[in-house]
């Protein structure tokens, strides 16, 4: 008896929350837009595209509004008479059919660049999900580097001088992840040889990281910015074919190197993590480093190695802000995209593939307050900017999809 | 020739000699029981051969030869094995996964071969009647089978000497039976294994022979035949024990503790307490017997209000106390002997004097107004320390320095010198010495006999037979049944434990008998 009314009500609250979320598109968006207007977007990234030009999607406002408020209240309506198994699929109908019916009434009478914001939200998100990734690289190994964000910022000056004094970006790029792989290793030398707090360390590699940065910055950089601080930017480069397809194709295939080598180590710390014995070796070290000990298994090492890998990828990240996006440095200018990188880790549940996405979901909220600005809607953007926060503070208490860190997190191991 | 030799093995500990020049041989196709109470050395030494302790002197020989160990790759590579008292799975992952953990196989020169790995474990089930599923996450094993995975483990890595530690210590005693005939069938197969143990009886069951240490050291290796239980207690205690707990019949008055329909959820949300009635009268002790992790920690948890419950009712002396503080519930007469005794029992790093008072620092004549009395804290500390035996030089040092005997005692002194109806006592002698189960258990029982109701939680099932006027068997967050104790057997209590209720109770003789403990 017990359990079964305990099921109902779990189904019962979603369900109440997805018709909420019906009810508010009505409130918010259809009874404020006007009739017989329609919203354009564009599909196409620009005349220049390599891609298949495509006709842009145009609907009628007021109309598609509707349908989405009736399609969600339908689908609260169906969770509490049926109940639907995934969560995923729950917040994904809440949260698509809420931003459409948004964009739409935001775009009402005028015209948005779809593919454009899409291309730029994976751009956006690239930096974050390099910072998400070495999270989750050093904390399956128990390993927590907050620290991730001071790395990335001295890899960004690193990279940025080095290429800049050698006017060639791939020595820029090796110098911010050798920079990266050694501020890691200075940071996994701390917390497992000496056992110092592993919060403690990373914050004060943050606070040296902004110090040192904007010293040389302003005493070598400002003064001298053809010499040290002018190094331009990879280029994009279009893969033949690929780059033709409508929409995906200038969203994934007309990037720079630091955007495809992201997406290339989503894929391979996947397959290392889940699919090979190191993989393995990482997270039962993470997990419970005595079991993996007594099997013959040097926890430390292991520790020593995915640190550093961590914050080589972080380097890379950092090279991203400078030779992967503006060609210079600015003081404190990765702008805690280490932090958010981190709330991505937990977001993705401590996984590549889903650090990667919820990245993407930081990516297209920054990238849409930007465009929100443009269109000049009424609602002040940085509400928009903390939304993806709300979100991660929620699932960080556990209601939607609870996300367990591995067991050892943290902690340093002690050998008798 | 002994497949393996330890000579000499010294070890110490800061403060501690932990072995002192233990020597002991391993004949091929023998089971080894090594006896002795907690801190005799037993699992340090286990530990030394396995490589996880360097010992400070002595030699190991393996098979006649010298082996070199610095760390467990040197013993899985002599051919040692181990199966931790604390299982070394990590429950996240397949039975699969933990087995190839450390030497894994590869295909396609990169990639987890976890299919070779799974049928190997198939083949090892069938050899030694290790049944377990491959593909399972042993986080849904029960602890029996993780055992079974535990001891796979060391054969996928074709180890030929065993050691177990402590391995019945969480199993029913249907499940000892199982091991114990895995262990035979292992031995038969040309296994050679040291089972560690305190518990005499299973010595006598399965050894061919016993190495029993005391302090450090090694005081003999005798053979099953020529002993009984008394004479090993004395040779592994040292001096004279009394196996038997002393105790008159119980005199039950009214009903102190009464619990209604309780369920319980635990922090991850699972229903570990469903449906739970029962009550314990004044002068009697109700002792719950069970497995581990069926309920019984957060069916005291919710008791004692650590834990809230979802529904149901629980009077102590006809108040209710259910979903309040632990201050109003300690308040009401309740005595609270902690299952964790260093986490819910003890200020570790408090003085000695300040854990006395815990419960009561904040009354006269401990507190004067928002002023602690610290000669009267002192005076009264004292006086406890030396009516509950507390061995410590002064009151002034810190909980955390004491031996585990020493703690406990601490505990019994704060919660039994106040005036108390209702005693829970959580394990109460887990992990403590022979001496002091002794005392412990006859302050139980003469608490009982003041009239105090007495909860008695324990997993070990000579406890509650000694103790206990009642018994509730716990399986799953169920009572599966609540019997007298003076008329039934051991048996029938395990299949109580393992959730079988037979449809007609063995009768057992009746009248005046003894129980006998295994230390």
């Amino acid at each position: 008896m017990k359990t079964k009314t305990s099921f109902t009500r779990s189904r019962l609250i979603p369900g109440i929350v997805i018709i909420v979320t019906g009810l508010l598109i009505f409130l918010l968006f259809a009874i404020n837009t006007q009739p017989q207007v329609t919203s354009r977007f564009g599909m196409n990234i620009s005349a220049s595209s390599e891609a298949i030009q495509i006709p842009d999607l145009v609907v009628p406002a007021q109309t598609g509004i509707y349908v989405l408020a009736l399609v969600t209240v339908f689908f609260g309506a169906w969770q509490m008479a049926r109940g639907i198994r995934s969560t995923g699929a729950l917040i994904g109908i809440v949260a698509f059919s809420f931003v459409a019916s948004f964009l739409i009434w935001a775009t009402q009478g005028k015209s948005f660049n779809m593919v454009g914001m899409l291309s730029s939200s994976l751009v956006r998100a690239t930096p974050i999900a390099l910072a998400a990734l070495c999270g989750v690289i050093s904390e399956r190994a128990a390993v927590v580097n907050i620290g991730i964000e001071g790395t990335m910022l001295l890899s960004a000056q690193a990279a940025v001088i080095s290429a800049t004094v050698s006017h060639n970006l791939y020595v820029g790029l090796v110098v911010a992840i050798l920079t990266g792989g050694l501020v890691a290793a200075f940071h996994a030398f701390m917390v497992i040889r000496f056992k110092v707090n592993q919060i403690v360390s990373g914050v004060a590699i943050n606070i040296f990281a902004t110090g040192a940065t904007s010293f040389i910055s302003s005493r070598y950089l400002e003064k001298h910015t053809d010499l040290f601080n002018n190094s331009g930017t990879f280029p994009i480069i279009s893969i033949p074919l690929l780059s033709k397809i409508p929409i995906l194709g200038p969203v994934l295939f007309e990037n720079s190197l630091v955007v495809y080598l992201t997406m290339l180590l989503v894929v391979v710390l996947q397959v290392v993590l889940f699919y090979t014995p190191w993989g393995l070796r990482t997270r039962a070290v993470g997990e419970h480093p005595k079991a993996a000990d007594t099997l013959g298994i040097d926890v430390f090492f292991v520790r020593y190695v995915n640190v550093i890998i961590g914050g080589m990828i972080a380097g890379l990240g950092g090279a991203y802000f400078t030779i992967g996006s503006v060609g210079r440095f600015d003081e404190v200018m990765t702008a805690g995209k280490g932090f958010i990188g981190l709330a991505a880790m937990i977001f993705g549940k401590w996984n590549p593939v889903g650090a990667f996405t919820s990245s993407l979901i930081f990516g297209f909220t920054d990238s849409l307050q930007v465009k929100m600005q443009i269109l000049g809607t009424p609602i002040p953007s940085e509400f928009l900017l903390m939304a993806p926060y709300i979100v991660t503070m929620i699932v960080l208490t556990g209601i939607v999809g609870r996300a367990m860190p591995p067991a050892a997190d943290g902690e340093p191991y002690e050998k008798q | 020739m002994p497949v393996l030799e330890l000579k000499g093995i010294t070890k110490a500990f800061p403060g501690v000699l932990a072995n002192d020049h233990i020597s002991l041989t391993l004949e091929d196709g023998e089971i080894l029981a090594l006896l002795g109470e907690n801190g005799a050395g037993k699992t340090t030494l286990m530990n030394i051969l396995y490589g996880l302790y360097k010992p400070d002197e002595g030699e190991i020989l393996v098979r006649g030869k010298n082996a070199d160990i610095h760390e467990p790759n040197d013993a899985i590579r002599c051919g040692i094995g181990m199966v931790h008292q604390h299982f070394m799975l990590i429950p996240v992952m397949t039975v699969t996964e933990n087995v190839m953990l450390g030497i894994e196989p590869v295909k396609n020169g990169l990639f987890l071969d976890r299919e070779k790995v799974a049928r190997r474990i198939r083949e090892i089930s069938e050899q030694y009647g290790l049944e377990v599923d491959p593909n399972a996450y042993v986080k849904d094993l029960p602890v029996g089978t993780q055992q079974r995975v535990e001891i796979i483990k060391v054969l996928y890595r074709q180890a030929d000497i065993l050691i177990l530690d402590e391995p019945t210590a969480v199993l029913t005693p249907q499940e000892v039976e199982g091991l114990f005939k895995i262990l035979h069938t292992l031995v038969q197969k040309g296994k050679s294994i040291i089972f560690i143990t305190h518990k005499l009886k299973e010595v006598m069951a399965i050894a061919n022979r016993i190495t029993v240490l005391r302090g450090g050291r090694s005081v003999g290796t005798v053979l099953p035949a020529e002993m009984n239980p008394e004479k090993l207690a004395s040779l592994m205690v040292g001096r004279q024990v009394s196996l038997v707990v002393e105790k008159a019949e119980a005199k039950p008055q009214g009903m102190t503790l009464e619990v209604k329909d309780l369920f319980v959820r635990d922090d991850h949300g699972n229903l570990v307490v469903n449906n739970i009635t029962f009550e314990v009268h004044a002068g009697e002790v109700l002792g719950i017997a069970g497995v581990q992790g069926n309920g019984q920690t957060e069916l005291v948890y919710s008791l004692t209000g650590l834990l809230p419950s979802l529904s149901g009712t629980i009077h102590v002396a006809g108040k209710p106390i259910q979903n309040t503080s632990p201050r109003h519930i300690l308040e009401q007469g309740v005595a609270h002997v902690p299952e964790d005794r260093q986490k819910h029992g003890l200020v570790l790093t408090f003085p000695i004097h300040d854990n006395m008072v815990l419960c009561t620092y904040y009354l006269a004549p401990f507190a004067r107004g928002v002023v602690l009395q610290e000669q009267e804290i002192l005076a009264t500390s004292e006086k406890l320390a030396k009516q509950y035996d507390v061995r410590t030089p002064s009151v002034f040092v810190n909980a955390g320095t004491l031996s585990g005997g020493n703690q406990q005692k601490i505990i019994i002194a704060r919660e039994f010198s106040r005036p108390i109806k209702l005693l829970i006592a959580s394990q109460p002698t887990r992990g403590l010495d022979v001496g002091s189960i002794e005392y412990i258990h006859n302050r139980i029982i003469e608490k009982r006999d003041e009239g105090t109701a007495v909860l008695l939680i324990s997993s070990e099932l000579d406890e509650i037979l000694a103790l206990s006027d009642r018994i509730a068997v716990m399986y799953k967050g169920q009572f599966v049944d609540i019997v007298p104790a003076a008329s039934v057997t051991k048996e029938y209590l395990g299949l109580l434990m393992a959730g079988i209720k037979p449809e007609n109770a063995p009768a057992a003789p009746s009248g005046q008998r003894t129980i006998e403990v295994d230390l």
